[in-house]
């Protein structure tokens, strides 16, 4: 794979240095065939140090993942060695399957079963995410 | 299909609504009769509440209608680690409505993603008890005439009283309530009422740990009882159950047209001697609880007198 030049595929920029990894988890891309780069502490003149992904296939990506991790990441969309696309992130109203409630009184914790699911709530002057079941607020 | 899980997915008309019609079946019982004639009430208590439980099942039976159910988790098959999904999923089989207490925070939120018939959250651990709030509403519009320009105590255990957390979602939308939150500083409110609904909405509040200095400013108090059974620690819970006693002479600083209400069950923090006082309106708060549930009832089965 040349690092340098992906002629189809997806770059995940400006991650925040140190996160690459995480991101590589979530994103669950050791189940890819195709060939992945994760390029950390990389000179950015915005960020100091940044981490890039290079992802060398056009597959689908959780944008609501990257969001939540963090909206300041761009999704870049390669075609023939150009940027086709560029997405823009931003925090996602629900995020399934993430994040654990840690309320002990939460129904989540008697049954293991249920879906983890978290809602974005806007109080004034944050953002939170609440426990779909319990509102306990996931820090 | 509509759930009450939350005191919030009822709109400010829907609660006049049914406020209006629990005034209605209070004036005229006879016309609601037999309004919910052979429709079934399931009252799935997973943890044991006397109170609520008889006042939805006397509800349900004042409207004609019938009800089944259990009053405690051990007689049902959570024993056996049924999920509440699967439960009632059962339990729809056989009723038309199911009223669900659960020790566990979310519940019947689970529950209402399964079921094939109305949920409506009896309370469930520290996190809401709706129904409370609408017998709550309905005694204080009742008692005042009004549901705005109000100032409200909520004294006692503030954290884990899920009746003070849904009655403050509740008021918080009518124009100038004002609440003081009297509580020790161990049981203050959580943050996702004081930030989320509060703050949020600019809602005017004080929070402080004594009663005295406050008494003469309340047009509503809304004492609490501490619950043993939502303390992880014995040691913290003796310490806490007593703070908050309201005697006589404490109610003597109190305005002549100020109410006291209470959820009940009461411990130690209203005497009975207060019972006789004219502001205490506890009792009757309760006996608006099973109006309002008809109400609710009616609603969520769709039916009309």
């Amino acid at each position: 794979m040349n690092i340098d030049s992906i002629q189809r595929g997806i770059v995940i920029d400006h991650i925040k240095s140190g996160n690459s990894m995480r991101i590589y988890r979530y994103l669950h891309l050791d189940d890819l065939d195709c060939s992945v780069a994760i390029i950390k502490n990389v000179k950015s003149s915005k960020m100091e140090r940044k981490d890039i992904i290079k992802i060398d296939d056009k597959i689908d990506i959780n944008l609501d993942i990257l969001g939540f991790i963090d909206p300041d990441i761009t999704v870049n969309i390669i075609e023939n060695g150009e940027i086709v696309e560029k997405k823009n992130l931003s925090l996602p109203e629900k995020v399934e399957g993430i994040l654990t409630c840690r309320n002990p009184r939460c129904i989540t914790a008697a049954e293991p079963s249920l879906r983890q699911i978290f809602m974005l709530h806007d109080e004034g002057d944050r953002k939170v995410y609440r426990c779909f079941y319990c509102d306990s607020e996931r820090k | 299909m509509f759930h009450l899980i939350d005191i919030k997915d009822l709109s400010v008309e829907e609660i006049k609504g049914l406020l209006d019609t629990a005034e209605d079946i209070i004036a005229n019982p006879d016309k609601y009769a037999e309004v919910c004639k052979r429709k079934k009430l399931a009252t799935l208590f997973f943890e044991p509440s006397t109170r609520t439980r008889l006042s939805f099942e006397a509800a349900m039976l004042e409207l004609g209608g019938s009800v089944l159910g259990f009053s405690e988790a051990s007689s049902s098959s959570a024993t056996k680690g049924e999920t509440v999904g699967d439960t009632v999923q059962v339990v729809g089989c056989y009723a038309d409505i199911i009223a669900m207490r659960h020790p566990k925070e979310g519940a019947p939120m689970a529950a209402a993603l399964k079921s094939p018939v109305p949920i409506i959250n009896a309370g469930d651990g520290g996190h809401n008890h709706p129904t409370q709030t609408l017998t709550d509403l309905l005694t204080i519009r009742r008692e005042k005439g009004r549901l705005d320009n109000l100032t409200i105590g909520l004294c006692g255990d503030l954290k884990f009283g899920r009746t003070v957390h849904s009655l403050i979602m509740a008021m918080s939308r009518y124009e100038n309530v004002k609440f003081i939150l009297i509580s020790p500083e161990e049981l203050k409110i959580p943050d996702y009422i004081r930030r989320g609904v509060l703050d949020k909405n600019g809602i005017e509040y004080v929070e402080i740990d004594r009663m005295e200095p406050v008494m003469d400013q309340l047009d509503v108090l809304y004492m609490t009882r501490v619950q043993r059974e939502r303390f992880f620690n014995e040691a913290d819970y003796q310490r806490l159950k007593d703070v908050y006693i309201l005697t006589r002479q404490m109610l003597n600083r109190a305005k002549d047209d100020t109410i006291v209400m209470h959820p009940l069950p009461r411990v130690n923090e209203i005497p009975v001697d207060v019972d006789d006082d004219p502001r205490a309106k506890y009792f009757t708060q309760a006996l608006n609880g099973k109006y309002v549930r008809m109400a609710l009832i009616m609603k969520m089965l769709g039916v009309k007198a």
